[in-house]
């Protein structure tokens, strides 16, 4: 008996050892990137790990190098119409797939889902040559426009309205309430928390797109945080307490969103597997 | 009557459809089309013409693409087992009753997740650089005598891709791990305890068996994640040192938009890159039907 509880402890002081491991190493890079905001960028190369003073500094070398505040009104003004747009999109074609079935519709939704399996460099180079061809590199809205109707977002949505009665539905129409209406004051409020894990997901989704704002934009007036970073980061010599700092600035708002909803965070990303 | 209301409520849910339908017309379908044409075509003094198949006969004979298509298979066949068994190990921790400060635990365990992939990319690259942090710490721990230049080595450079990729996806597959476990009733487990079943009978015969349909999303979604894998190469090694770090993806990049532009030629790449995914989603649903 003795010998058991014995075992039993050791196995849980082994899973705590372990798992505190785990999140040390997770949690590293975040109190590494904070500590390197606030050291000059030779005290970060030489290894010192504690807090600095020179967070004021490394702001001022980031706002010479770059018009920091710009990027930073560039990657909201696009992230925040993104989600705006994609979530009223997406959630407008789930609810259509969904409570409007007919075999059509579900020739469509199957076109909807099969398309995820399209990589993105399947299609940049024609989506390049629209842009170019409409005289719309180097613009915000061409780094929105290809991905607002997002075929996992429409997805989510079909998921989750089924759990919405149709009777209710129904009932409203029967009231003499349109079909508009009913969508946009009966059925979106009481989904609230859908629209939130939604709205999350679409705003993770442009706040860390690349490759495709790498391609479009060419000025620096135009830049977002990831080419900010991206460049800063290929610089001939590269300030790593100035980079340390912009990192973070890129990383916080989403950290915030994550500590703030993080219920609505995850249900938006397992929302895929239900 | 019936019959006729529901007709008229279908317009409606075409005009719901509609916009998420058009857009994605134009934006995903028109240059999926698009892409697939000029995968047949090389361009030919300002305009491209139909080659035939030379596009992808010209990739068995090219280096840097066989290169790429390799580096990219390595990636994956080492890193998606290994984050997997590492998430749903964490994952069945997670998820033990005796567990205390579990929000503690979840939260810091999600966190890399939230990361943009330049963000962290650039944070790794920084760490194993020449004067990076990994350099100090094993020279003050007298493992190093000088420091060591990992991202020019070409086996270290490509450990360094997957050990951050693992530390960035680990997390992220924890959460989906997690939601199922929490899903299989807690009798379940505790029937098999009383049967005197252990903790990794229990994991083969319950856990495993429960979370198939799982384990294969997670499988899909990571090697489909490798396959295109872009913005962590770019930002760590910029594919060096002399291609030995370069993925597919990145290759299309530079096919693309770095060298002069062959939009025929990185197409073809692209729907190679299509055609492996197809095949691998075809194997592993057909490995996991197999096992039942």
């Amino acid at each position: 008996m003795q010998n058991g509880r014995l075992k039993k402890y050791v196995m849980s002081a082994v899973m705590y050892v372990f798992l505190i491991i785990i999140v040390a190493i997770s949690i590293f890079p975040f109190y590494w990137m904070l500590s390197g905001a606030t050291n000059v960028s030779a005290d970060i190369t030489s290894g010192v790990i504690g807090f600095g003073r020179a967070l004021k500094e490394n702001w001022m070398n980031l706002n010479a190098s770059a018009d920091i505040l710009q990027v930073f009104w560039n990657t909201i003004k696009t992230t925040g119409i993104y989600t705006v747009l994609a979530i009223l999109i997406c959630s407008m074609a789930g609810y259509g797939f969904e409570k409007y079935r007919s075999k059509g519709k579900n020739i469509v939704y199957s076109m909807f889902l099969l398309s995820m399996m399209i990589p993105f460099s399947a299609q940049m180079i024609p989506l390049f040559k629209m842009a170019a061809k409409a005289d719309m590199l180097d613009s915000h809205l061409t780094i929105m426009l290809p991905t607002l109707a997002m075929p996992f977002l429409v997805f989510f949505f079909r998921q989750n309205f089924q759990s919405y009665p149709t009777e209710l539905i129904e009932a409203a129409r029967v009231d003499g309430a349109n079909e508009f209406t009913i969508f946009f004051r009966l059925v979106m409020a009481p989904m609230k928390s859908t629209f939130a894990a939604a709205a999350i997901y679409a705003f993770m989704k442009q706040w860390n797109n690349y490759l495709w704002p790498l391609i479009v934009i060419q000025s620096n007036e135009k830049k977002t945080f990831t080419l900010l970073l991206s460049s800063l980061s290929s610089a001939y010599y590269v300030d790593y307490g100035q980079l340390m700092l912009a990192i973070i600035l890129a990383t916080l708002p989403i950290i915030i969103v994550f500590l703030t909803m993080q219920k609505q965070f995850v249900e938006g990303i397992v929302g895929s597997s239900k | 009557m019936k019959k006729r209301k529901g007709i008229s409520y279908d317009k409606y849910g075409w005009i719901f459809i509609s916009l998420a339908f058009t857009l994605y017309l134009i934006f995903t379908i028109y240059p999926a089309v698009e892409s697939l044409m000029l995968a047949f075509q090389s361009p030919a003094g300002g305009e491209y013409e139909f080659v035939g198949m030379k596009n992808f006969i010209r990739m068995f004979n090219d280096k840097i693409f066989l290169q790429s298509l390799f580096n990219t298979f390595l990636y994956m066949i080492i890193q998606v087992p290994l984050m997997l068994a590492a998430a749903l190990f964490i994952a069945t921790l997670l998820n033990s009753k005796a567990l205390r400060l579990k929000g503690f635990f979840r939260t810091s365990i999600f966190l890399p997740c939230v990361t943009s992939l330049v963000a962290y990319s650039i944070l790794f690259k920084m760490m194993f650089s020449i004067d990076g942090i990994v350099n100090q710490v094993l020279m003050h721990l007298g493992v190093l005598s000088q420091p060591y230049q990992y991202l020019q080595d070409s086996a270290w450079a490509r450990a360094i891709i997957i050990i951050a990729m693992i530390w960035r996806w680990t997390g992220y597959n924890v959460i989906f791990y997690l939601a199922a476990l929490q899903n299989i009733p807690k009798e379940t487990f505790e029937a098999a305890r009383v049967d005197g079943a252990n903790v990794f009978q229990i994991f083969r015969k319950i856990t495993i068996p429960q979370l198939k349909p799982i384990i294969l999303l997670t499988t899909i979604m990571s090697t489909n994640g490798t396959l295109q894998l872009f913005d962590e190469t770019m930002n760590i090694t910029q594919g060096g040192p002399a291609n030995a770090t370069i993925t597919v993806s990145h290759y299309i990049y530079n096919q693309s938009f770095v060298y002069a532009p062959d939009f025929g030629y990185a197409s073809a790449i692209s729907y190679m890159v299509v055609f492996i995914m197809i095949i691998l989603a075809i194997i592993q649903f057909g490995v996991s039907g197999k096992e039942d």
